[in-house]
């Protein structure tokens, strides 16, 4: 039964004929003292497929157990049975030390990645003070898509380990034609001690 | 006749009611390249809203490939509704790039890629490749382009598949220098077609 306001359809067959909005909440996991945060699609309720163009994941008060520890991602095209698809990256980052000492905008060629499987550092030199931790955004386009390889753009506020802020720009691309339908998150040594990652789909139609 | 739970109406007239929340981006439009020379918004043509409905507007685009190998994505704005892309502006462009050889990385200014009072094209990326798997994505703000009192500032972010195997993330910004309202935004490479690729234009509430 469809639901008729003034004429206008509202509702029917199960959905809403009106905009509900672009950016649709997915899920959110919250970090425990976790080895890993994992968005697979297909489990949990996550979604991480066609549904979307573009993938959003929000990174809120990511604190590592460890101090001087880079916060990482990888994906899978496997459903999360394994990690590891070959990625070229840049990074670069703007920093300044609180005590105004030193700052500086520069590439860190150590940072980056040159077609390789490894996981992906998104924030390098995390501090584990009580009130240190990094926030973000990453985005991923299409990644179901099964003929371009699969760009991504992400970027960081963290206050590194030596009471720094940095400002941390990566960008890339997973050069493979198979759907990515799975991404981890991990702390490079440690758990993630505390934290939100939260993952949105920007609506197609 | 308004639906009406719990004391709170949820819709009336034709139209959620106000205090239901449905999000604050919504999609406008989208189109889909197939061998396209240029991709254009035109405001109140084919059901795009670029105008004071919206005081942001975001352009995603993704899966852009084009036609001929080591091209030029660009963008300029109309204020005549897409008769003529040819507003001035002024514009920063940097970025930061790396090759999958593991050879090549740098951060910098691009001066050859920045406009001073110019009205041609506005390039986002160049060196697009055009192999099978080859693409870019990124984003484009628009803000306030109805305003007749200010400039019309634009901020972008973008990656790209450099046709010698680089990855790129390209930052423009700038603004178009006019107090005439912006009503149109026009896509294209700088040679050659769009061969395949989507762009999605929405509004920010």
């Amino acid at each position: 039964m469809a639901i008729i306001s003034n004429a206008t359809t509202i509702a029917d067959a199960g959905a809403f004929s009106v905009s509900l909005g672009a950016m649709t909440h997915i899920k959110t996991l919250t970090a425990s003292s976790s080895a890993n945060l994992q968005f697979v699609h297909g489990s949990s309720s996550v979604v991480f497929d066609g549904t979307y163009p573009i993938y959003m994941f929000k990174f809120i008060g990511l604190h590592p157990a460890t101090d001087n520890s880079s916060f990482t991602y990888q994906v899978s095209t496997n459903g999360g049975t394994s990690y590891g698809v070959n990625t070229t990256t840049t990074y670069f980052r703007g920093q300044h030390e609180e005590d105004g000492s030193s700052s500086a905008l520069t590439y860190v060629a150590s940072d980056d990645i040159a077609d390789d499987t490894g996981f992906i550092p998104l924030s390098e030199d995390c501090g584990n003070d009580n009130d240190q931790n990094c926030s973000g955004t990453l985005m991923i386009f299409n990644p179901a898509s099964t003929t371009f390889v699969k760009h991504w753009l992400n970027n960081m506020s963290a206050t590194q380990r030596n009471d720094y802020a940095f400002n941390e720009f990566m960008a890339g691309y997973f050069n493979t034609t198979s759907a990515i339908n799975a991404v981890k998150f991990e702390f490079g040594a440690g758990a993630i001690d505390a934290g939100l990652i939260k993952l949105y789909g920007i609506k197609d139609s | 006749m308004g639906l009406i739970s719990n004391g709170t109406t949820l819709l009336d007239a034709g139209a959620l009611d106000s205090g239901v929340a449905t999000g604050a981006m919504t999609l406008i439009k989208t189109l889909t390249a197939s061998s396209s020379g240029t991709l254009s918004f035109v405001d109140g043509s084919a059901s795009v809203v670029l105008d004071g409905t919206y005081k942001e507007y975001i352009f995603k685009f993704f899966d852009i490939h084009p036609a001929t190998d080591d091209v030029e994505f660009q963008f300029n704005g109309s204020s005549d509704s897409g008769s003529n892309y040819n507003v001035a502006k002024t514009t920063t462009a940097f970025n930061a790039y790396h090759n999958e050889a593991d050879s090549s990385t740098n951060v910098g200014y691009r001066p050859f890629e920045d406009l001073a009072q110019g009205t041609g094209f506005q390039g986002f990326q160049d060196n697009y490749g055009a192999d099978n798997d080859q693409s870019g994505v990124g984003t484009l703000h628009l803000f306030n382009p109805s305003n007749t009192t200010f400039v019309k500032h634009f901020i972008s972010r973008s990656s790209n598949y450099h046709n010698a195997d680089y990855a790129i993330d390209c930052y423009v910004a700038g603004y178009f220098n006019t107090t005439s309202a912006i009503d149109a935004i026009q896509f294209k490479f700088a040679s050659g077609n769009i061969d395949a690729g989507t762009i999605k234009l929405y509004g920010i509430k």
